[in-house]
Formats: C-alpha cells, sequence, structure tokens
C-alpha cells in the first residue's frame, strides 16, 4: 500500500488546482469579454467536457450482438480520440465490438490502402472514413446505403447527398464538413478605410494593394494575400471557386469538360496577375498551413482557408486573435458566392461480413447528437442544416453564420469516377503552370484535352 | 611556419567551419524549434532562439508512450536489418572477392539490380508477398523488405574489401591447416572491420530512416516505426491540415541525438587503425 | 592503371587431381555458391517476384481495384510512353539533378573523407557532425528545408536579407523555376555527402601508411601524393560510391515530393511512377514506367563500369 496522502496536503492541494481553474476561467472570460473591433469574429467558446451521447438506434442495433466491425477513422488529433470514444460508447450501447483503426494520414497513402484492400475484396474493413472526392472512384466497392436509411436522407444538406449518389446508389453519408472561406483582418480594412470585405475580386485586389503599400514600411514581409497554390488537390479547391465564382463552370459538367471558356481564362490570368503583387511569389509552394501561418502571424491581410484555420487564428498563439473576421469568397457581379466542399464521409464496405451491424455504427456516428458532440468537442462542421442551426454549435463554431451565405461547389470526382485523380492532376498542373507565368488562354484548351483523354 | 603554410592552415580552419556550419545548422534549427511556443515559431522577424524557450514539446511528444515504442520498434528493426545484412553480406562478399568462378559477375549485377527499381514500383507485390506470408502489420515485414536496399551496397562494399586484400593471407591460413571458413572467420573478417562498421552504420541509419514501406505495412500505431511516428503526431485541429511543428522538431531531437552519438562511439572505432599491422611485409 | 584484381585461387601443391574427384576449381565454386544462397534466397524473394510481376503488370491495362479486368495489350503501354511529353520532361529534371548532386557529393564527399582522415585539431567534431544530415530521417529533412526556404518566414532568407543585407529583398527559392532545382540539389547534397563519404574514408583506411611514407621519402608533393596514390588505389571504393549514389538519384523521390509536390516542371521519374500507380491507380502503365526507369538505371550503371574501367569489384 503506497503512502497515502495527508489530509492536509490533500485540500492544499486541492485549493491550488481551483485556483489555477478560476484564474484560467478568468483569462479565458477576459479573452471573450474584451472589446472585439466592429466586424470582428468572436472566439469560439472553449469546448465543454461532455460525454459521447447514446445511440438512438440503439434497439436495432442490438440484434447484431456479439458482432466485431472494424471502422478505419479519423488518423490523428482530436478526430481520432473522439472516434475511439464513441467507438466504445456504441459497443456499450449495442454490445458491438468496434475496433477503431486510424488510417493512414497523407490522402494518397490512405487512398492506396482503400484501393489495396477492395483489390483483395478483403473482409477486413467494415466502415470507412473516405473523402468528399472518392466516393465516386470507390462505388463499385460501397454498399448502396439508402434501403437501411431513406427515411433520414433528407436531413442532410443535397449538396453532398448528390455528390455521394453514384449511379442512383448512396454510397456514403456525410459526416463533416468543410468549406472554403475568405478570412480577413478587420482592424487593417479599418485603419485603410474599407468598410466592408471584398464583394469581388477586383475589389480584393484593390484592397490588398492599399494595405500592403500602406503596411510594407513597417513589415517587408507583409503580403496581400495567401491561398494555397502548390501543385495539389487543394488548388483544385481554390481554382473551382475561382471558376465557379466568375462563371466559368466547374470543370466537369453533364460528362462535358468545359474549362476552355473565356471567363475561366480571365480570372486565371488575373489570379497569375497576384502571384507577386498582392501574393507572396512563393504562393505556388502553399499549402493550408503554410497560408495559415503567414495570416496567423499578422503578416498578411486576406486569407482563402479552410474552418479549421479559425480556432487557431483565434487561439492564444495567434497574433491575430480578435482581429479578423471570415466571409464568403469574393465573386464576380450576378454570380453566386461559393466555397468549394471538402471534409469526410463514412461509407460501408461491399464485403464486409457484417454489413448490417455496420450501416448501424454509421447511422449512429452521422446522427444528430454524435454531430453536435463532435461540433462542440472538435470543432468539426456538421453535414445536417439542423444542426448548423443549433446555438451551441453557434457559439463553438462562429464561422457558420457567415457560412449560410456560401453555396457549396462540389469537384467533378462522382462523374470523373475512377479517373478524378487524372482530371484532378491536369487541372491544378495547369493551374499551377498558369500561376508560375503561363498564359491560361493558350494553356487551357491543353489542359481540356489532357482531361477529355484522361476520362477516355 | 612559413607564410603559404600558415596561409594554407587558415583556408583550411575556414573550409572546416563553414563544413561544420553548414552540416549542422539544420540540427541547431531542430533545437531551437523545438523549444519555441507555437506562437513564435512561424513568426517574423525571427527568433534566433526562443525568448521564451518551453518544454511543451517534449512533454507532448513522450506524454502517451506512443512515440516511446516507435522508438523501440525502429531499434528492433534497425537492428535486425543491419545484423541479417551483415551476416548474409560478409558471406556472399567472401565468395564474389576471393573466389574466382563462373557466374561471379552475373551475380553481383543480379544483386545490384535490387536496388534499380524505384520503391513505388515493387511496392505492390511486395504487399502482396507481405499478406502471402502474413506479416502485415508486424515488424517482420519491414525487417525482409529493408533487405532489398542494405543487401546490395553491403555486399558491393564488402566485397571491394575483400578482394582488396593480399591472397597471401588465406595461403598463409591454409598452411597453417585452416579450412576457408575457419580463414574467413578468423584471418579475413577481422581485417575488414572498416567496411563491416561502415556498411553496418549506413544500413543501420538507411532503415531506420525508411518512410514509404513502413507506412505501407503497418495498420496499427502499436507497430509505428520512428518515421511514420513522427508524422502522426496530435496537432490541435480535427481535419488533418495543420502541421505539428514543435512536436517534430522535438521528436526529430530526441531521435538524432542517440543516433549521432552511438555512430561518434563507432566511428573512433574503425579509425583506431585496425588495419596497420596486420598484413605481414 | 592497374585493375584491382580478385586474387586467384591456390595451385594445388600435390599432383594432378584424382580422377573422379571433383576439381579445385568445381570445389571453390560450389563453396562460393553456398555462400552465397543466403544472399541469393534474399534475393528471389524479396527481388525477382517484383520484377517479374512488373513485367508482366507492364503489358496489361491493369488498374487497381477497377470493375474492368485487365487486357493483355503486348508493347502498346511502351509505345505510349515514347509519345508521353510529362515522362520525358521528368527524365530531363531527373537527369540534371543525379548529375549535379552526385558531382557535387562526390566531389564534397572526398573533401570531408580527406579531412577527416588526416590529422588536425578539431577533427573529432568533424566526424561526429558528419552523419548528423544522413542521421535525420529524409522526409523530416525535406520538411525542414522547405520551410528553412519559406518565403516569408524562413531563415534563409531571414539571414540573407535581413541579417546580413546580401539581398535586397525575399527570393522565393522553391516557386521561382530558375532556383528551385538548385535549392533541392543543395538539400540532397546536404543530406547524403555522409554516405559517400563515409564509404571513401573507409576505402581510404585500407590503403598502406607505407606508400605515402616512401613517395614522401621520395620527395613527392601532398597533390601528387593524392592524384598518384589516393585516388587510383580508392577506385573501387569510388565506384561502388558513385553507381549507390546515382542510383539513389536517379530514383530520388521524397525530397521533391515534399517541397514541389506533383509540379509538373520539378516532377522527377519516380513521382511521375508513383502518380501513375497510386493517384491514378494506373498500375499497368505505371509498370511499363518503372520498366524504363530500370532500363535508363542500367545504362547508367553500364556507363559507370566502361568509363571509370574498373571491372566490378
Amino acid at each position: 500500500m503506497g503512502r497515502r496522502i495527508g489530509r492536509r496536503a490533500f485540500l492544499a492541494g486541492l485549493g491550488a488546482l481551483s485556483g489555477a481553474w478560476a484564474a484560467g476561467c478568468r483569462r479565458r472570460a477576459a479573452i471573450s469579454r474584451a472589446p472585439l473591433p466592429p466586424g470582428a469574429s468572436p472566439a469560439p467558446t472553449p469546448p465543454p467536457a461532455v460525454e459521447p451521447p447514446p445511440v438512438p438506434n440503439a434497439a436495432q442495433a442490438q440484434r447484431y450482438q456479439g458482432v466485431q466491425l472494424t471502422y478505419y477513422g479519423d488518423s490523428v488529433g482530436i478526430g481520432a480520440e473522439l472516434d475511439q470514444q464513441l467507438g466504445a460508447r456504441f459497443t456499450q450501447d449495442t454490445g458491438i465490438a468496434v475496433r477503431v483503426i486510424p488510417r493512414p494520414q497523407s490522402a494518397s497513402e490512405a487512398y492506396a490502402t482503400y484501393l489495396r484492400f477492395f483489390q483483395a475484396r478483403s473482409a477486413a474493413i467494415d466502415v470507412l472514413l473516405i473523402d468528399i472526392i472518392w466516393p465516386g472512384a470507390f462505388a463499385p466497392h460501397l454498399l448502396d446505403l439508402r434501403p437501411f436509411c431513406a427515411g433520414e436522407i433528407d436531413q442532410f444538406y443535397p449538396a453532398l447527398i448528390a455528390n455521394n449518389t453514384v449511379a442512383d446508389r448512396l454510397v456514403a453519408l456525410p459526416w463533416f464538413a468543410d468549406v472554403g472561406l475568405l478570412y480577413y483582418r478587420v482592424d487593417l480594412l479599418e485603419r485603410y478605410g474599407f468598410a466592408a470585405p471584398p464583394a469581388t475580386w477586383e475589389e480584393l485586389e484593390v484592397q490588398a494593394r492599399r494595405i500592403v503599400a500602406g503596411e510594407r514600411a513597417a513589415n517587408p514581409v507583409f503580403t496581400g494575400y495567401v491561398f494555397q497554390g502548390n501543385a495539389y488537390e487543394g488548388l483544385t479547391c481554390n481554382a473551382l471557386e475561382w471558376l465557379a465564382s466568375v462563371g466559368g463552370g466547374r470543370i466537369l459538367e453533364r460528362g462535358r469538360v468545359t474549362i476552355a471558356n473565356p471567363a475561366a481564362a480571365a480570372i486565371l490570368d488575373q489570379a497569375r496577375g497576384w502571384v507577386g503583387l498582392i501574393a507572396p511569389r512563393g504562393v505556388t509552394t502553399y499549402q493550408e498551413d503554410d497560408a495559415r501561418n503567414v495570416f496567423q502571424a499578422g503578416n498578411a491581410a486576406f486569407m482563402r482557408n479552410w474552418p479549421y484555420a479559425y480556432a487557431l487564428a483565434a487561439g492564444p498563439a495567434s497574433r491575430v486573435a480578435g482581429r479578423f473576421g471570415v466571409a464568403p469568397l469574393p465573386a464576380a457581379p450576378g454570380q453566386p458566392r461559393v466555397g468549394t466542399a471538402g471534409g469526410q464521409q463514412l461509407a460501408v464496405c461491399q464485403y464486409s461480413r457484417a454489413p448490417e451491424a455496420a450501416v448501424e455504427l454509421v447511422r449512429y456516428l452521422t446522427s444528430a447528437p454524435v454531430q453536435v458532440y463532435r461540433a462542440l468537442r472538435g470543432s468539426f462542421l456538421p453535414t445536417r442544416p439542423a444542426v448548423a442551426a443549433d446555438p451551441r454549435v453557434l457559439a463553438a463554431e462562429p464561422f457558420l453564420g457567415p457560412l449560410q451565405a456560401v453555396e457549396r461547389v462540389t469537384r467533378p470526382a462522382r462523374d470523373a469516377g475512377a479517373r478524378y485523380n487524372q482530371v484532378s492532376t491536369a487541372f491544378f498542373q495547369g493551374v499551377n503552370q498558369v500561376l508560375n507565368g503561363a498564359d491560361a488562354v493558350q494553356l487551357l484548351p491543353r489542359v481540356a484535352r489532357r482531361i477529355e483523354r484522361a476520362l477516355a | 611556419m612559413s607564410r603559404p603554410r600558415a596561409l594554407g592552415r587558415l583556408v583550411l580552419y575556414v573550409l572546416v567551419g563553414g563544413l561544420l556550419g553548414g552540416l549542422l545548422f539544420p540540427f541547431y534549427w531542430a533545437v531551437r524549434s523545438s523549444l519555441t511556443p507555437n506562437s513564435a515559431l512561424f513568426t517574423t522577424p525571427l527568433e534566433y532562439w526562443p525568448s521564451a524557450p518551453t518544454l511543451e514539446h517534449y512533454q507532448r511528444v513522450l506524454r502517451d508512450g506512443q512515440f516511446l515504442r516507435a522508438l523501440l520498434n525502429s531499434a528492433l528493426v534497425a537492428g535486425a536489418v543491419t545484423v541479417l545484412s551483415l551476416a548474409i553480406g560478409a558471406l556472399g562478399a567472401y565468395a564474389l572477392g576471393r573466389f574466382r568462378f563462373r557466374g561471379r559477375l552475373p551475380v553481383l549485377y543480379l544483386v545490384l539490380s535490387m536496388t534499380m527499381f524505384p520503391q513505388i514500383a515493387v511496392l505492390g507485390a511486395l504487399y502482396t508477398m507481405i499478406t502471402w506470408l502474413g506479416l502485415y502489420n508486424t515488424l517482420w515485414a519491414l525487417i525482409l523488405t529493408y533487405l532489398i536496399f542494405t543487401l546490395p551496397f553491403t555486399i558491393w562494399v564488402l566485397t571491394v574489401f575483400f578482394a582488396s586484400l593480399p591472397r597471401e593471407l588465406e595461403e598463409a591460413a591454409y598452411v597453417d591447416g585452416a579450412t576457408p571458413l575457419q580463414a574467413f572467420y578468423l584471418v579475413l573478417l577481422p581485417l575488414v572491420a572498416p567496411g563491416l562498421v561502415t556498411t553496418g552504420l549506413l544500413a543501420f541509419i538507411a532503415a531506420w530512416n525508411e518512410f514509404l514501406y513502413a507506412l505501407s505495412f503497418t495498420q496499427t500505431p502499436d507497430q509505428r516505426t520512428v518515421p511514420v511516428a513522427i508524422f502522426a503526431f496530435s496537432p490541435q485541429t480535427g481535419g488533418g491540415f495543420e502541421v505539428p511543428w514543435g512536436q517534430m522538431m522535438a521528436a526529430t531531437v530526441l531521435v538524432t541525438l542517440p543516433l549521432v552519438a552511438l555512430t561518434f562511439v563507432f566511428q573512433r572505432r574503425i579509425l583506431a587503425g585496425l588495419t596497420t599491422g596486420a598484413v605481414k611485409g | 592503371m592497374s585493375e584491382v584484381v580478385v586474387p586467384r585461387p591456390r595451385v594445388p601443391t600435390a599432383g594432378a587431381p584424382r580422377a573422379g574427384a571433383p576439381s579445385l576449381a568445381a570445389r571453390q565454386a560450389r563453396l562460393a555458391w553456398l555462400l552465397l544462397s543466403p544472399s541469393l534466397t534474399v534475393v528471389l524473394l524479396v527481388a525477382i517476384f517484383p520484377l517479374v510481376q512488373t513485367v508482366v503488370l507492364s503489358l496489361t491495362t491493369a488498374r487497381l481495384a477497377s470493375p474492368e479486368p485487365a487486357r493483355f495489350v503486348g508493347l502498346s503501354n511502351y509505345a505510349a510512353l515514347l509519345g508521353d511529353y510529362l515522362f520525358w520532361q521528368s527524365i530531363g529534371v531527373t537527369l540534371q539533378f543525379a548529375v549535379i548532386t552526385v558531382s557535387g557529393e562526390f566531389v564534397l564527399g572526398l573533401f570531408i573523407a580527406l579531412l577527416v582522415n588526416a590529422q588536425f585539431r578539431g577533427r573529432g567534431l568533424v566526424r561526429a557532425a558528419m552523419l548528423v544530415p544522413w542521421a535525420i530521417p529524409t522526409v523530416i529533412a525535406a520538411q525542414m528545408w522547405k520551410w528553412m526556404y519559406h518565403d516569408v518566414y524562413g531563415v534563409v532568407n531571414d539571414l540573407l536579407v535581413a541579417t546580413l543585407g546580401v539581398l535586397p529583398a525575399n527570393v522565393a527559392w522553391l516557386a521561382d523555376p530558375t532556383t528551385a532545382l538548385a535549392v533541392v540539389a543543395l538539400v540532397d547534397i546536404w543530406k547524403t555527402t555522409p554516405f559517400v563519404a563515409l564509404l571513401l574514408l573507409a576505402g581510404l583506411q585500407v590503403i598502406p601508411e607505407e606508400l605515402y611514407e616512401a613517395a614522401r621519402v621520395d620527395g613527392a608533393s601532398a597533390l601528387q601524393q593524392l592524384v598518384q596514390i589516393t585516388l587510383p588505389l580508392l577506385r573501387p571504393a569510388i565506384l561502388v560510391a558513385l553507381v549507390f549514389r546515382t542510383l539513389d538519384a536517379l530514383r530520388v523521390f521524397d525530397v521533391f515530393y515534399v517541397m514541389f509536390g506533383e509540379r509538373p516542371d520539378t516532377m522527377t521519374m519516380a513521382i511521375y511512377n508513383q502518380e501513375t500507380i497510386v493517384a491514378f491507380a494506373d498500375v499497368g502503365y505505371g509498370a511499363a514506367i518503372s520498366m524504363v526507369i530500370f532500363l535508363i538505371i542500367g545504362i547508367c550503371v553500364v556507363a559507370y563500369v566502361t568509363l571509370l574501367r574498373v571491372e566490378a569489384p
């Protein structure tokens, strides 16, 4: 038997802990009560200590008691932690054992891993977490969820459900969403006399140029607009936003390649003009975190990024906490304000030996209480409009407000099917070349031909 | 010391200084970054030494024990690969370096051809083989597949070493009544010790740093090796976009220091003049 | 210049071999094959099977996890490769990279090996420091260098612009096509020079000291000693170092992928291969690419062996 802690020591320790906790609370309250510049988005509320919610469909799921499921879930971080807790709760309520395995972290490695399992028709996976651009490629190997979830389908965002429906089969349920947003420095807009964040790309240029000219004197590395310009899938997301916001089409529409049009060429040439002037020359090597680091250190006036950057930019390690806001990305006059849809879906493998049990797990994970739970604990965007309107979720994810005005545009993954990666590669390589100096008018027809050959 | 000589010495020291600086700068940068809090990692102007150094990155790396487990796995795999490569390679190099027989050159080139394929090209076939042998998600998968790139240069380097030894050594041993294997083990092997240490070191580090196969043939966190584990640190946010730099740098420092210390110890041994005096006039 | 000759098997001291008994040469050969059997088993297991599978796949239209079955199409994948502009561009990039890095690593590696072999103050420090680049995992080192070359918060720009004032403004080292290849070559040279240095150092150890003493007695300068004694006797070690470094340089993947992704003008053969096999799941075409890469590397090895006039060790 170990040394027993004396009562005095215990009370002293308790006192110290309470003092520290209270001080922390005061500090957090102080941050949230500090006056924000008008327009600045509030910091998200800190995650509460909540338990995973009970399983709504426990009664049906208990029919499959004793089954063992393998769930390939989130690889790292809070997502992986929540997966473990949700899996444990599901087991507790239904008696179905869930083995949670973190999938490989890099997207291409996860894609390859899944393909290898499908090639071997392996029963080793039951439920899998798949990227929003994979349902088209994986459709032959995934179970049609429509017969099981018919009543719930209209509770999700229609664009996401349409994205996951391949040849009239719903192969995955949307689990959490992501949308491209414009982050902007509220204090700099105020200082240079701009009333609101830019609504068009021209306004963005004007505002960025004036701010950069003013800030460069004191800060030689200050830059105007940072986005993801590296030759990778993220550039497809950025460039799709450019195209869709000026009526340049959406790469692939009803089976036809539509990118070789004047509006698309014009916006790409315009984007090329930003590089070196309002965007740093190195933006063609930036991925999400590179852009976020520049913005978060106070070295950029505008940033295009996913919502994940919000909590970090509002956090204690950030220099722009309390001084930035989010808005939909600019668009040409008369065109919709769009953001590329990202996020992950949950699917059931065709070759699973316990498909009904697997479907029950998917239904639990995508249920409204779990989406609220994940929104509060991990800032994951819900895929149910009802959850997105929940006040607790709105407080935890303040960017959901501006997000309502954004039309989600999905990449042509469903139409391109298993050839999507080739289509996307041809596209982002072309855009990357334009950003690095090539002429869009001449390059776009060549890119279109490459895409057509890939689809043939 | 004459003027040109002193100048030559000065130039030498300047070159050495520059060399050391170039070799060590990234390591210094890793140390500096591992002690820098997240709020000062990417801000400008840069701090060359953190004004508020913190140990939080090291704490987070060591907290859940997964990284330590990965260190153990890497040590096991790299150690096993090194021992296997040296054992198999030394025997093969002895044959290739001291015997003349038909098929000697083709074997040398066959061994070399193992490393002439890009890693990704053989990955699919290796994956099939590994699953068929039931080795998926075990360290044995890695030990077996790492031989692909450690064995070729081990065999080639040791063949050079064996071939460069004078042939009187063996004849002396045979005169003393030794069998070829005894000649190998008692006479020749000690003489190629610098080669053994060199290839052992290089094989160890190559196996330690390998990423692609370690990623493809393991599934659960308890079978991860160090490079895979470094990329699996938990960032604060979900979605997989954030790169937890501080922790990665702390892990890099934790991994590099013992390796350098290990090599420093072995380096002194190979440069202690093991070869001198072994060859009788 | 003498070659390094493999010692001939010893001549039997007794008379002619007994009739019916295996000759000495045959016994030697049998022993040699026995000693080689573990190596050959490994080769068979981990190399032959993938090689055969790659050859077979390259003649089909196999795609990973595709519902359509693979069709045998003979050499049409290779014909398509001939007209694949991106592939030829990647070969060019890779060859440029290989030439720059292998020569840089060779010169620097030789310098370090000679340095560490000589006597001077601080040699212990260089000995320990020289392995640090090799000890850091490649993917980590590549990420670190990418960060250090960042155009806004990178330390290279900070040193050159803010601290030393050598350059007027930050340079986007990785984005600018004129500096991109130089930067990645520098990173690779930093990373793998220790490998070359260590191999050459080991080779320097076996050169007998007496040769140098004799040369000094004859009045040879340091440079003459280097050129006439060291380099020729180091030739086998140089060959091994060059061959393996070139092999690795031609298959380079990690550094380029981390720094540039799938950017077309900095794509290497291995990245194109990986992209085809993994991202596009086109394993048939990817296998053809692998075979062509294998061929290119094989040509380079043969070229080395011919040019250096050293028969393999």
